[in-house]
C-alpha cells in the first residue's frame, strides 16, 4: 500500500534523525504513545517525591536536610517539565492529573515501596536514581523535540541525586556496625525493585519494537539492565557492602556480570496495584490535589482582582 | 474550576545574551507565572531575567509553509562571504 505523503515525510525525518516538533504531522499512534510515556514519566517524578519527602523532617543533619529538600524540589521541577512537554501533544494538564488520580495512568512501580530508614534515602539516590539516569540518558536523543529537551535538562540535574545517595551510603558504610547494617539492609530491599525499573524482559515488552523504530527508545530493557548491573557490581565494592544476589558473578566470556532470576510475579503484582504502598501513594496525591483546591481558587481570584478583570 | 492559562517561559542566562525559550507552565497571571518560572526554571542560577508570554499570544508559522517561507533563501549563496573567490594575497577581508 502506498503511504500518504505526510507519513513519508515523517518517516524520513525519523530516519535522518531530524526531531519531530509539536506542529509537525505525526501518526496518531506516535502521539498517543508519547502522551502515555511522557505523562507516566511526569507522574513518576511527582509520586517519586513522596517516599523521600517522608525523611525531610528527620534528615540527620542540616546539610542532609538542605540536600534532600533540593532533590525533592528537583523532582517536582522534573514533573513540571514533562507535563508541559506532554501538553504540546494536545492533552490538558488537569486531564493528566485526573488519569493519575483515578489510576488510569501508571507511574513507576518503584515508588510503591516504603522508605523505612534513613539509609533508604541513600539507596534510592544510588540505585533508583542511578537506574532512572540509565533509562533517561538515551531519551535525551528521543525523536520528539520537546521530550528530548526536557530530558536534557532533567539528566543535568539528576546526577547530583545519584551522588548524594552514594555519599549517604558511603558515610554509613564507614560508620558503626548498626549503621553498616542499616545501609546493607536498605540495599537488600532496593536492589531487586531497582533492576525491575528497566521493565519486563525484551521478549515480553509490548512497546519495545515500535518505540525503537520511532527512535523514542534507543536500547532494550535488557541491554540497559545489564549495563546497570555491571556498573553497580563494581560500585558496591567501594561501599564495602554487597548486592543481595548469590548468582552475581563476572562472566569473562560475555564480558558482563551474570545475575540471578528476577521475580517478575512481584513486579506485575506491584504494577497491578498490589505493592506495599500503591494505595497510600494515590491517596496522598489525591488529598494534596483536593486540599490545594482553595489555593488554586484564591490565586485565580487574586489574579482577577490584580488585573482588574 | 477553569485551568490556569499556559505561559511560555524565556530566560536570559546572562547579561549580553538573548532570552531563550526554556519551556512552559501554568499560572493564574503574569506575575505568578514569573514567580513560578523562577522556581521551575532557574534553580541553578540559569537566569538573570525572565520573560513570560501567554501561550495563546504566540503566533507560529505552519510547518506546511516551511517550503514557501524558507526555500527561496536556498539558491542565494552569494549572500555568504565564502561565495567570493579572492586572490590569496588579499589580507584582512
Amino acid at each position: 500500500m502506498q503511504q500518504a505523503e505526510p507519513e513519508i515525510i515523517f518517516d524520513d525525518k525519523i530516519e535522518q534523525e531530524i526531531k519531530i516538533e509539536p506542529k509537525d504531522w505525526m501518526p496518531e499512534k506516535y502521539r498517543q504513545t508519547l502522551i502515555r510515556q511522557i505523562s507516566q514519566h511526569a507522574h513518576s517524578e511527582i509520586v517519586g517525591m513522596l517516599p523521600e519527602g517522608n525523611w525531610i523532617t528527620r534528615a540527620p543533619s542540616l546539610r542532609r536536610k538542605a540536600i534532600l529538600l533540593a532533590k525533592v524540589q528537583d523532582e517536582a521541577g522534573h514533573g513540571l517539565y514533562l507535563y508541559s512537554a506532554a501538553e504540546t501533544l494536545g492533552i490538558g494538564r488537569e486531564e493528566m492529573y485526573d488519569q493519575l488520580h483515578t489510576g488510569k495512568a501508571k507511574y513507576s512501580s518503584i515508588f510503591n515501596y516504603p522508605t523505612l530508614t534513613w539509609a533508604d534515602i541513600g539507596a534510592i539516590g544510588w540505585l533508583v536514581d542511578g537506574a532512572a539516569i540509565m533509562n533517561q540518558v538515551p531519551l535525551c536523543r528521543a525523536s520528539y523535540g520537546p521530550y528530548a529537551r526536557a530530558m536534557v535538562r532533567i539528566c543535568k540535574e539528576e546526577s547530583f541525586h545519584q551522588r548524594q545517595g552514594f555519599e549517604i551510603l558511603l558515610t554509613l558504610g564507614k560508620g558503626s556496625k548498626e549503621q553498616r547494617d542499616m545501609a546493607q539492609d536498605a540495599i537488600n530491599r532496593w536492589w531487586w525493585p531497582s533492576i525491575m525499573m528497566f521493565g519486563p524482559p525484551d521478549d515480553s515488552s509490548p512497546h519495545t519494537i515500535q518505540n525503537t523504530k520511532w527512535k523514542i527508545k534507543r536500547f532494550t530493557n535488557d541491554e540497559l539492565r545489564q549495563r546497570f548491573v555491571d556498573i553497580c557490581a563494581e560500585q558496591v565494592k567501594v561501599l564495602g557492602l554487597e548486592l543481595p544476589d548469590n548468582d552475581l558473578k563476572w562472566n569473562e566470556e560475555r564480558g558482563h556480570y551474570d545475575f540471578g532470576e528476577i521475580n517478575w510475579d512481584e513486579f506485575w503484582e506491584v504494577v497491578k496495584g498490589n505493592g506495599p504502598c500503591n494505595k497510600e501513594r494515590l491517596e496522598t496525591r489525591q488529598k494534596a490535589w483536593d486540599n490545594g483546591a482553595w489555593v488554586r481558587e484564591a490565586a485565580s481570584a487574586f489574579a482577577e482582582k490584580r488585573n482588574g478583570l | 474550576m477553569n485551568e490556569w492559562p499556559l505561559w511560555e517561559v524565556f530566560i536570559r542566562s546572562k547579561q549580553g545574551l538573548d532570552h531563550k525559550h526554556v519551556g512552559s507552565l501554568h499560572a493564574a497571571d503574569a506575575q505568578m507565572a514569573i514567580e513560578n518560572a523562577r522556581d521551575v526554571y532557574t534553580r541553578r542560577m540559569e537566569g538573570v531575567s525572565i520573560w513570560v508570554v501567554e501561550s495563546k499570544h504566540i503566533h507560529a508559522s505552519s510547518p506546511d509553509e516551511a517550503g514557501s517561507l524558507f526555500d527561496p533563501a536556498n539558491d542565494k549563496a552569494y549572500r555568504h562571504p565564502t561565495f567570493y573567490d579572492l586572490p590569496d594575497e588579499v589580507k584582512y577581508m
